[in-house]
């Protein structure tokens, strides 16, 4: 239970991580960018990945009616998601203090990563449909109005994961270090469950 | 079925054949030079790839710098330094028009000569590059970050500043000798009382360590020879500079027979060491003078002129020990210091052979005082004690001579139309190859320093004739490239310069690549009439005077109405380029307007001067194709009579 509550104590501590690395990466690379342009998706905010990134993702998308990227102030997510991190993180820690002096059972790690998955899975929804938003609704007056073949408006939401082409711009969407050691904390928590449930089955 | 045996042993014949002579071709000492397929991979730059070295070549009389890469020999960028250039706006900009001021007036051209890259202990340091204006003498001063000219200064009591603008190996100073000897100060008198009466003025200007800002220590004031080249001693030599000269005949008139008399002319050998501790403990003689000292400021986007009105001038007499004079055969031309500081190469370019003094014999000589008179109290040593040795070329008019590293040195040899390699210290020739045609300078890429990258060799010719396709009587020069890493040179390459080129200088591409500016920061922008965001932009008049702040921006100009301007105004154009992407410059330029364009590139402010003449309703447009709707980047000013009341208003669509 030892070994366990340790791995549930570096695993929701993992989670601080997004403070520093971003969660997600979408990076945009085109015959005439060479250089990629790139936005890192950060919990709380977007960030370009070279200075001036997101300005030239503005320039580039506003031939096509796109809103300019949010700033902080403009999405709720910004501000709500570090407070539900750190939440999660604290209680997990707690969680993982309580286990290692033997107060709870390991029964509350998988009730940290139910939680979490659904917390998860809630961000991943929501940016998805920011992304759709964000990729369909553009202006009526955009300078560039392209229809699909079958005469649909065409839209130009990045992919949730993996590539894209849109346009001339081929598009990469993926986790970035803080989404990877997100991944590794609640797989470190799943691991405490087992963990911690076989050494209480052993002691049984 | 014996026809078909019949085609195939056909077949084997050929491919047979075929196999032989392909064998012939690739055999070495083929006659087929530059056609054979391993030379062409020596040159080869894939699609996509980049080149190993920067070659940068003096554009002479286009007033110019143009950057090449080898060696593929393609051209990536002309940067205008003492020329008016429309291509950017150079020397037609508000901002840039200052840098071509002198004390002669606005000159908007130049003869641009020799350029040498900055060095710190000998070697290349690439911050920046120096070149010399060779007809009204001035010293510019080119970024190697932003590959723009950021400082001239005019070199007073110079004519012709030939032999420039070599400097010394920790940047100390870049150093101006006249070409032409001149009354110093300059004054009406006959032109037959040259002789002990005119000057040869060799400048030292100091070079700021931290930005290379450009400021005259002294001036040495030597007889009125003619000074023709120069190089700084490195090294053991370090501290000393040294000067071909011709005409030490001092004719006035028919040199070209006149100036040829004199069996041997000097190398002057100058311990500027030594004059620089003179006039730091007050020595020298201020004099009166007039000469212009243009900066460029990154920051402010903007030049600025100031007149400087003395020059620090030293007589030769009043440092007796710090010039000597060298003997060289038949007026010397190039004068080359080979990588250690020992030797001191003086080709006579009216002789086959080349001459090569020993800087320690020189000094020996100095010692023991073994002189053969002197020249204007000036010593000159005995010939035969300071030659280390001759070279038998057996080629006809050397000129410049640069060196691999290795020990071996190139001279050019203008009337053979020829490279020949030498050895240092044995002086035997051990390989000649033709130049296509008459070669001036050479370059080896950091040949001018103790370290050499021994790789590549440039020769840049005066002659093109049949080189290319014919283009008329005019035709670009032609430079070859040489490999010189085995023991024998190899042609390469064949390539066209722009205007003349008389010398280049050359680095590593690692040297700059990494410290090449991509854009100018918006939020650096220091420019007086520059605004921080397109939300900024106004128009405001003062008196006739009109002050357009615009923007630029992927595809619109901020604003792009203006109504309210009167004929007989002057309406500047300060234009932002508030892009912040890498390669986005924006252009402008308006209908009958008597400048060129100017480009802006991204984070700069330029402006451009209109002195609208007619009443009516005047386009401009954005002459760089910067986006997709590049064609749509375009605006109207409305002009009205100069009596007229419409007031003052600019809009972008319609707000």
């Amino acid at each position: 239970m030892k070994k366990a509550s340790i791995l549930m104590i570096i695993g929701s501590a993992l989670l601080l991580g997004l403070f520093v690395f971003p969660l997600w990466n979408i990076r945009l690379g085109a015959p005439q960018y060479p250089e990629p342009l790139g936005i890192d998706i950060h919990i709380n905010g977007l960030q370009g990945e070279n200075e001036f990134d997101i300005q030239n993702i503005d320039g580039l998308n506003h031939y096509i009616g796109m809103k300019t990227l949010p700033k902080p102030a403009d999405m709720w997510e910004f501000s709500v998601f570090p407070k539900v991190v750190l939440s999660m993180a604290v209680i997990g820690i707690l969680i993982g203090i309580l286990g290692f002096i033997g107060k709870i059972s390991s029964i509350w790690f998988l009730i940290w990563f139910i939680v979490m998955g659904i917390l998860g899975t809630l961000g991943i929804y929501d940016f998805n449909l920011w992304l759709v938003e964000y990729g369909t609704d553009l202006d009526p007056n955009a300078i560039l109005k392209l229809v699909n073949p079958d005469g649909t408006p065409m839209k130009y939401n990045p992919p949730l994961i993996g590539h894209k082409k849109l346009l001339n711009f081929d598009a990469f969407s993926y986790p970035r270090l803080g989404g990877v050691l997100l991944g590794i904390g609640m797989l470190f928590s799943l691991i405490g469950y087992f963990l911690g449930r076989k050494s209480t089955a052993n002691l049984n | 079925m014996k026809k078909l045996i019949k085609i195939h042993s056909y077949l084997m014949a050929g491919l047979v054949f075929f196999a032989f002579s392909c064998n012939q071709g690739g055999g070495s000492g083929s006659s087929n030079g530059a056609l054979s397929s391993n030379i062409a991979e020596k040159v080869y730059v894939a699609p996509g790839e980049r080149d190993e070295q920067y070659g940068f070549l003096s554009g002479g009389y286009s007033g110019n710098l143009t950057v090449y890469g080898l060696p593929s020999g393609r051209l990536f960028k002309e940067i205008p330094v003492f020329s008016q250039f429309p291509t950017s706006g150079y020397g037609y900009s508000e901002e840039t028009k200052p840098m071509l001021n002198t004390s002669f007036g606005f000159i908007p051209w130049d003869d641009l000569h020799h350029p040498d890259i900055s060095q710190t202990n000998g070697e290349l340091d690439g911050r920046w590059i120096f070149a010399n204006g060779n007809n009204t003498p001035r010293i510019a001063r080119i970024s190697l970050t932003t590959f723009e000219t950021e400082e001239i200064i005019e070199v007073p009591n110079s004519a012709g500043n030939h032999s420039s603008s070599f400097i010394t190996e920790n940047t100390e100073y870049v150093v101006a000798g006249t070409r032409f000897a001149v009354p110093v100060p300059q004054r009406d008198m006959p032109i037959k009382e040259y002789k002990s009466n005119f000057k040869g003025a060799l400048t030292f200007i100091a070079v700021e360590p931290e930005h290379g800002h450009m400021d005259i220590k002294f001036q040495l004031l030597m007889p009125g020879f003619n000074y023709d080249l120069s190089h700084p001693g490195r090294g053991k030599s370090h501290g000393w500079f040294f000067f071909s000269t011709y005409n030490t005949e001092e004719a006035n008139t028919l040199l070209e027979v006149n100036a040829s008399q004199n069996d041997k002319d000097f190398i002057a050998a100058v311990n500027w060491k030594k004059i620089e501790e003179y006039v730091n403990n007050g020595g020298g003689t201020k004099m009166p003078a007039n000469y212009a000292h243009n900066v460029y400021d990154e920051s402010t986007h903007t030049a600025t002129s100031t007149m400087k009105k003395e020059v620090l001038t030293v007589n030769p007499s009043e440092i007796p020990g710090a010039i000597y004079f060298l003997p060289t055969p038949k007026s010397p031309h190039g004068c080359d210091v080979d990588p250690s500081g020992q030797y001191i190469i003086g080709a006579g370019k009216l002789s086959a052979d080349i001459t090569v003094h020993s800087f320690d014999k020189m000094l020996a000589a100095i010692e023991a005082e073994n002189f053969d008179g002197d020249a204007y109290g000036i010593p000159i040593i005995k010939y035969e004690d300071v030659v280390a040795g001759t070279v038998q070329s057996g080629g006809l008019g050397p000129l410049h001579t640069e060196f691999d590293g290795r020990g071996n040195a190139y001279t050019t040899f203008f009337i053979s139309s020829e490279v020949v390699k030498w050895k240092l210290e044995t002086w035997e020739v051990v390989d000649r190859q033709p130049t296509f045609y008459s070669v001036g300078h050479l370059m080896i890429p950091g040949g001018n320093s103790r370290k050499p990258h021994g790789k590549y060799l440039v020769a840049m010719n005066k002659i093109t004739k049949d080189r290319y396709l014919p283009t008329g009587p005019e035709m670009e020069h032609s430079a070859q490239i040489y490999d010189i890493s085995g023991e024998k040179m190899q042609l390469l390459y064949d390539f066209p310069t722009h205007g003349e080129p008389h010398y280049a200088a050359g680095c590593n591409a690692e040297l700059l690549v990494n410290n090449s500016k991509k854009i100018y920061r918006i939020d650096e922008n220091m420019h007086p009439y520059a605004i921080k965001s397109p939300a900024e932009a106004k128009v405001e008049r003062d008196g006739n005077e009109v002050h357009i702040y615009m923007s630029t921006i992927r595809s619109h100009f901020t604003p792009d109405n203006i109504e309210g301007i009167k004929v007989g105004d002057k309406v500047y154009f300060h234009i932002t380029n508030h892009e912040q992407d890498f390669d986005v410059p924006h252009g402008f330029s308006m209908i009958g307007q008597g400048t060129s364009e100017i480009l802006v590139m991204p984070g700069q402010t330029k402006t451009s001067l209109w002195e609208p003449k007619k009443v009516g309703v005047w386009p401009f447009y954005c002459t760089d194709f910067c986006s997709a709707l590049h064609q749509e980047m375009q605006g109207y000013v409305r002009v009205s009579p100069a009596n007229s009341t419409i007031p003052l208003s600019w809009s972008l669509d319609d707000e």
